[in-house]
């Protein structure tokens, strides 16, 4: 068995096994969403899980709209939850 | 549908086939196997599907996932047998230079150009993501399927997840999707989830399914034909029954309550068009794993025309002879995008198809026949396993039906009203089907409203067409020309 490794969300360190997903390992430290809707920012997180409903966008290194039920995770990898589109930072 | 930069590439494969799953393992080996070229295209990280799930670290012919052993691994994984025996036979193939397997590949379009296809592909395996062209002369599609949902009220929560969700977060990441689960629906997919749940130490507050339980009695010929599925079902029973899970039937999922995170979930006593009043119970719960069958994936059979037909569930389906061949000459279709049968019949149907596309079909009618008396099997099953009548009565005004684009029924129904009476007009007067997911999980629920509350005809296809098959960035689209002409320089 390998050694768990850690991702960090919202500042936090969540461990992880290998060839888990990033929801995968949110999911097994107990978190539920991390994703609040454009219209009414209500909470969102795992659906489908496989990579169909697009609920479970997350932002990873930087990066918005990444689905965390697809996404592996990776020792070091920075998650935050995603507010709206995840590009509040293009606006003008 | 993307702009051709120029003529097609040479062709590079006899065969091209699209998902990994059971249905394209068999095909890509049958036709590896008859001396096809063949390329395989799939967005997993390893062959298997959404069936034969590991985690992502195992190699090629590596199925053990980290700390899990043998024993735990054959509980939650069936006919590993049949996989191994078609991994091995890929292996060979992929070593004998013959076949090309594309992993972390996802087919976002399809085009013909006279008698040769093309499958643009993502390719996901590296740091920078681009497009590829994949051509062939032939073409094997086993898209797969995703669970059916129906809207509920409160079926947004987090927490509330699908079956298939629940499954994948077990079987491919060794995580229980929660700590106190109820498994809910219908259909026969339900109980190797919550077993799986059970034993691996959730606790799994019942089975809810909303069909009356040996229904498929009704359908016994069928049923006894294959008494090897029966003896599934059964080892699934035995392990509820082991950790005390009870299971009900006739007992429909209604509604989801909590406030930011899944509290409790109701169900009901079910009658042939409703529920029975006062029946209702509250059950505490921090998960939901919930769906009422399966929807196959049709974007890349639909892109190129083939013709379509409504299943016994309601889905809609390709219709293929009985080579698998679609009434598009040269494009076949193998497992749940031809009629959700589950992996076995998908193998089946995988084997003919691939046979017929390496240009040497299925002499053997033992394998055709199994084909028939596993259909049979199916077409019981979604007999007996309808998604519960009266559910469109349950979706109150307020009940989310889209939700990437948040539109709720009611508003839904004041487009219905203003003359939108299908799916396809509702989507664009209401938005629903217009979001990331493009209707994958409310076209079937869009089709359904939409006919129920204008008299009009159920029409799911109007709901199904998606030209773009996976979501691809414009980045990526512009430097596509650049790297389809054979130069892969990053972007």
């Amino acid at each position: 068995m390998s050694a768990p490794t850690t991702i960090t969300f919202d500042g936090h360190e969540i461990p992880f096994l290998p060839g888990q997903t990033v929801g995968a390992a949110l999911t097994a430290a107990g978190i539920r969403s991390w994703r609040t809707t454009r219209v009414e920012g209500r909470p969102r997180g795992l659906f489908c899980g496989i990579g169909v409903c697009f609920d479970c966008l997350i932002v990873a290194d930087d990066r918005p709209n990444q689905r965390a039920c697809l996404l592996l995770a990776q020792n070091g990898m920075r998650l935050a939850s995603q507010e709206g589109t995840g590009r509040a930072h293009l606006t003008v | 549908m993307p702009t051709s930069p120029s003529e097609p590439a040479a062709p590079t494969a006899d065969v091209v086939v699209v998902g990994a799953g059971p249905a394209g393992l068999a095909a890509a080996t049958a036709a590896g196997a008859r001396g096809a070229r063949v390329a395989l295209v799939d967005a997993g990280t390893a062959p298997g599907g959404q069936y034969w799930r590991h985690p992502a670290t195992a190699r090629l012919g590596s199925v053990d996932p980290p700390g899990v052993d043998e024993d735990a691994l054959a509980r939650l994984h069936h006919g590993l047998k049949d996989y191994r025996r078609l991994l091995d036979l890929l292996e060979r193939q992929v070593g004998a230079g013959t076949t090309r397997y594309l992993s972390q590949h996802h087919a976002w379009a399809v085009e013909q150009y006279g008698e040769t296809f093309t499958v643009h592909a993502i390719d996901r395996s590296g740091p920078t993501e681009r497009t590829v062209p994949v051509t062939g002369h032939r073409l094997v599609l086993a898209p797969g399927a995703y669970d059916r949902q129906v809207p509920f009220p409160g079926w947004t929560l987090p927490g509330v997840l699908t079956a298939g969700g629940a499954q994948a977060l077990l079987k491919g990441n060794g995580v229980a999707a929660g700590s106190r689960v109820v498994v809910a629906g219908t259909g026969p997919f339900l109980l190797p989830v919550a077993a799986g749940l059970a034993t691996a130490g959730a606790d799994v507050v019942g089975v809810h399914e909303a069909s009356m339980a040996r229904a498929w009695l009704r359908h016994s010929g069928a049923v006894l034909r294959n008494a090897n599925k029966l003896g599934e079902g059964l080892g699934y029973a035995t392990t509820l029954a082991r950790h005390r899970v009870p299971v009900r039937s006739r007992s429909v999922l209604v509604a989801a309550h909590g406030t930011d995170r899944l509290e409790a979930v109701t169900v009901a006593r079910a009658t042939a068009d409703g529920t029975v009043p006062g029946s209702e119970q509250r059950l505490d719960c921090d998960t939901l794993a919930v769906g009422w069958g399966f929807t196959p994936q049709l974007e890349l059979p639909l892109e190129l025309g083939c013709e379509t037909r409504i299943d016994t569930d309601g889905s809609l389906v390709c219709v293929v002879d009985d080579d698998q061949q679609t009434s598009v000459p040269g494009v076949l279709v193998a497992g749940e995008a031809c009629g959700v049968g589950g992996a076995v019949l998908a193998l089946v149907e995988g084997a003919i198809a691939g046979a017929a596309a390496a240009g040497v079909p299925v002499t053997d009618v033992r394998l055709r026949r199994q084909r028939t008396t596993l259909a049979s099997f199916a077409a019981a099953m979604h007999r007996a396993h309808p998604v519960p009548a009266g559910w469109t009565d349950r979706v109150t005004g307020d009940t989310v039906v889209c939700r990437c684009e948040e539109v709720t029924a009611g508003r839904l129904r004041q487009s219905v009203d203003a003359g939108a009476t299908d799916a396809r007009a509702a989507k664009l007067t209401a938005r629903p089907g217009m979001g990331w997911c493009q209707g994958r999980v409310c076209g079937y629920a869009t089709a359904c409203l939409t006919s129920a509350w204008s008299g009009t005809p159920y029409r799911p296809e109007l709901a199904a067409t998606r030209p773009v098959a996976a979501p691809v960035t414009f980045g990526t689209l512009v430097v596509r020309g650049q790297h389809e002409s054979g130069d892969r320089a990053d972007p």
